[in-house]
């Protein structure tokens, strides 16, 4: 099959509900993204539904070399979303598995593959989704001014082609400032698995990565992506410990800055 | 002397690369030319419609001449020997090397100059030179570099891109009778050019690589910047061209598709300031061109990839090093460390046709699938899919993959670890009882994670997940 990722996709007008796949990540380690997400997305008129049976995109063992454990993984998420509802991800990562990898390993399965590609057609991230399908356009008057940097994941700017969704967010608050950084569109050097196969590599990157966010001069990063926010602000809080300072690079999801901001914690 | 290509690029490869990241004017060099070249492309593709339409076309193109490549090259084959060209097929290096030596030995041949071949390379070809007693110079300045450094190329296009003008300048003035150091970059180029435009006149055989070869017209189009390849390809009597098999096109239009992309994806240039057409040996009349033009075509593992619906598109490339250039893996390790004659993402595509699978499966697992690669490479290669197919026949049980090398480095640990991570993400009950006692013992989560916490702060997992906070919602609304 070519490679085409530069068509544009189509969406679909803003529904009266929705799925979220959380990911395994946010569930385990970040659920207050993942709460966020949901609070976001009821404020502005979305039922949101999250089976409970969901698990994991099945990208661990995807990218290191495990299809059919992938598979396996990937074949429970399949059946979860029967309603023709979106199904809302709040990492680019795994919404690009979902969406352009989900077809390609069941391709092969008459019955599975096409079931694949419907899902993967009602797949968004959820920085996309609330862009281009909620129209998503709340302020932050009441909230302080600040600066923070964006880090957009790899997956979602190039296999999701929605890099420009998450800084729209941002420029839509007024008070929010935007950092530019050095090499934004780099990797932050984590790759999943490729973090502990190639740890040195890893370090090498996630340290460039950190640097070129402080100097930016953010006060705080933001991401649609968890597993990236792991990786630079677990190398960031590692160097402050060593160094037995205040932390320097705090940040977080994109979701709970967006509510913070727009005043989501009052009503909380 | 150049430094042997690492036969088993694999064991070793850790050692390589920690040896570049400490290297820190290594990493200096890499990263600002790596900026360099970024910039540069980027300024050369400034509408972004234009960049995808034309991709669109250079995928097509290369996609049709591998869809053909037998006809091609049987086509190529006939109007080459047609035009006076002598074909020459070479499915090892082995066979490759002999048939240059077989040509030097009848010309009698005592020196060669190079123009700038990775294929050369890929067939470790100076030394096979050497050991027959045949002086063979490299004469592209960068090429020329790494062989008085007595190395190997780091980079596809440019060969001593690692190498700083400081150490440029004690190379030439340690190496180089009567030169004196000197930083001048301009300076350094003239010694240069000084030293190889002497051996040009008096080399009996010229050898150069190919960009691309056209069927209907049996055209060797071959592309640079110094005119170094020009004067190999016609002052000496003997011109031998060799490439491999995958880099013929249908027609001459294709090549001039192709070469929109070719310069403006590598180095960021418009356009390139020689573009040589070789068509046949000199003709009766003519006043230059060698008496004798030889091709040689090496397969050299090339048809494991053809013979492979996915893989195949591993031959699309047209060896730009666009994906080098945009790679974080490659701009900190540099391309010593990947041990093979190609570095980067098409090395770590293409190495394993090459040396096999067993020897090279390192170089897939590292990259970060961040895709920068497949971002700009200007023929659409999938190469990010490519790595994870690869990763897979690595990992491959059982030995019914046609990959020379497949599931030889599988890890017995790794793969129970990969089943029991499934048994537990494909069984909802599973999942939820084994990330309920990760939050209930999170005060007991390891400070060790491994390799994760080496340079960052261990994960914990939070004390409810998501699902327990949807659960509560759902019993207070
Ligand atoms: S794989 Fe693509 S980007 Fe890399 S050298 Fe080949 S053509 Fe260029």
């Amino acid at each position: 099959m070519p490679n085409h990722t530069d068509a544009p996709r189509r969406y679909p007008a803003k529904p009266a509900a929705a799925y979220l796949f959380s990911t395994c990540l946010v569930d385990q380690f970040s659920p207050e993204a993942g709460l966020d997400a949901v609070r976001l997305l009821e404020r502005e008129g979305i039922a949101v539904h999250f089976p409970p049976d969901q698990t994991c995109c099945g990208q661990p063992a995807y990218s290191s070399g495990y299809p059919e454990e992938a598979k396996a993984v990937a074949r429970l998420q399949l059946d979860l979303f029967p309603e023709p509802w979106p199904v809302v991800v709040p990492s680019g990562s795994c919404a690009a598995m979902m969406l352009h990898n989900y077809p390609k390993l069941f391709a092969d399965d008459p019955v599975l593959g096409p079931k694949a590609v419907a899902l993967a057609e009602r797949v968004f991230e959820f920085t996309e989704f609330l862009v281009h399908v909620v129209g998503f356009s709340r302020h932050d008057e009441a909230a302080e001014p600040c600066t923070i940097a964006l880090h957009t994941s790899c997956h979602a700017r190039r296999e999701m082609g929605v890099h420009a969704t998450s800084a729209a967010l941002l420029a839509g608050l007024h008070k929010v400032t935007v950092a530019q950084q050095a090499r934004a569109e780099e990797c932050c050097g984590f790759g999943g698995t490729f973090s502990l196969r190639h740890p040195e590599i890893s370090e090498a990157i996630v340290t460039d990565k950190v640097a070129s966010l402080k100097e930016s001069g953010a006060e705080a990063v933001v991401s649609a992506d968890c597993g990236c926010l792991f990786n630079i602000l677990g190398h960031a809080e590692f160097l402050d410990k060593e160094a037995g300072r205040k932390p320097t690079l705090p940040g977080e999801h994109i979701a709970s800055f967006l509510w913070r901001r727009t005043g989501g914690g009052d009503q909380a | 002397m150049s430094q042997p290509i690492h036969f088993h690029p694999s064991s070793g490869f850790d050692q390589r690369s920690r040896e570049a990241m400490n290297d820190l004017h290594l990493r200096r060099s890499f990263r600002g030319a790596m900026d360099f070249l970024q910039a540069k492309r980027r300024a050369q593709f400034t509408d972004a419609n234009e960049l995808s339409r034309l991709r669109d076309l250079g995928e097509a193109i290369r996609r049709h001449a591998l869809a053909n490549l037998p006809q091609l090259l049987e086509e190529l084959e006939s109007r080459l020997s047609r035009n006076g060209v002598q074909v020459h097929w070479a499915q090892t290096p082995e066979e490759a090397r002999a048939i240059v030596l077989e040509i030097a030995k009848r010309k009698e041949a005592k020196s060669v100059v190079k123009g700038k071949s990775m294929v050369s390379e890929e067939i470790g070809l100076n030394h096979a030179l050497e050991a027959a007693g045949i002086d063979a110079l490299e004469t592209d300045m960068g090429e020329y570099i790494v062989q008085l450094a007595g190395e190997a190329p780091s980079h596809i296009i440019m060969p001593a891109i690692h190498k700083t003008k400081q150490q440029i300048a004690e190379l030439f003035a340690a190496k180089l009778p009567g030169v004196a150091y000197t930083e001048n970059v301009d300076e350094l180029i003239r010694i240069g050019r000084e030293v190889l435009r002497k051996k040009f006149a008096t080399a009996d055989i010229g050898l150069s690589g190919v960009n691309f070869m056209v069927a209907e017209t049996g055209t060797l189009f071959l592309v640079e910047n110094e005119g170094n390849g020009r004067m190999c390809t016609t002052v000496p009597k003997v011109h031998i061209a060799i490439t491999g098999i995958e880099k013929v096109v249908a027609k001459l239009d294709h090549v001039a598709i192709l070469n929109t992309l070719l310069p403006r994806s590598a180095t960021g240039q418009p356009v390139e300031t020689y573009q040589n057409f070789i068509s046949s040996p000199r003709k009766p009349g003519e006043l230059d061109g060698p008496d004798e033009v030889h091709l040689i075509l090496l397969d050299n593992g090339r048809t494991q990839a053809y013979g492979d619906v996915q893989l195949r598109a591993t031959l699309q490339c047209i060896r730009c090093g666009a994906c080098m250039n945009h790679c974080p893996v490659y701009a900190r390790i540099g391309g010593h460390a990947y041990g093979t004659t190609y570095p980067g993402p098409i090395g770590a595509i293409i190495s394993p046709h090459l040396l096999g699978l067993g020897a090279t499966h390192r170089l897939a697992t590292a990259s970060t699938l961040c895709g920068a690669c497949a971002e700009v490479c200007p023929v659409r290669i999938p190469i990010t899919d490519l790595l994870v197919r690869l990763r897979n026949e690595a990992q491959a049980a059982d030995a019914d993959s046609s990959l020379r090398g497949a599931g030889e480095s599988r890890k017995p640990l790794v793969s129970i670890l990969f089943r029991a991570w499934a048994l537990v993400y494909r069984y909802p009950t599973l999942y939820r009882l084994s990330t309920w006692l990760m939050s209930r013992g999170r005060a007991f989560m390891p400070g060790y994670q491994g390799a994760w916490t080496g340079i960052r702060t261990p994960l914990i997992p939070a004390k409810k997940r998501l699902r327990d906070l949807m659960a509560e919602r759902q019993r207070t609304n």
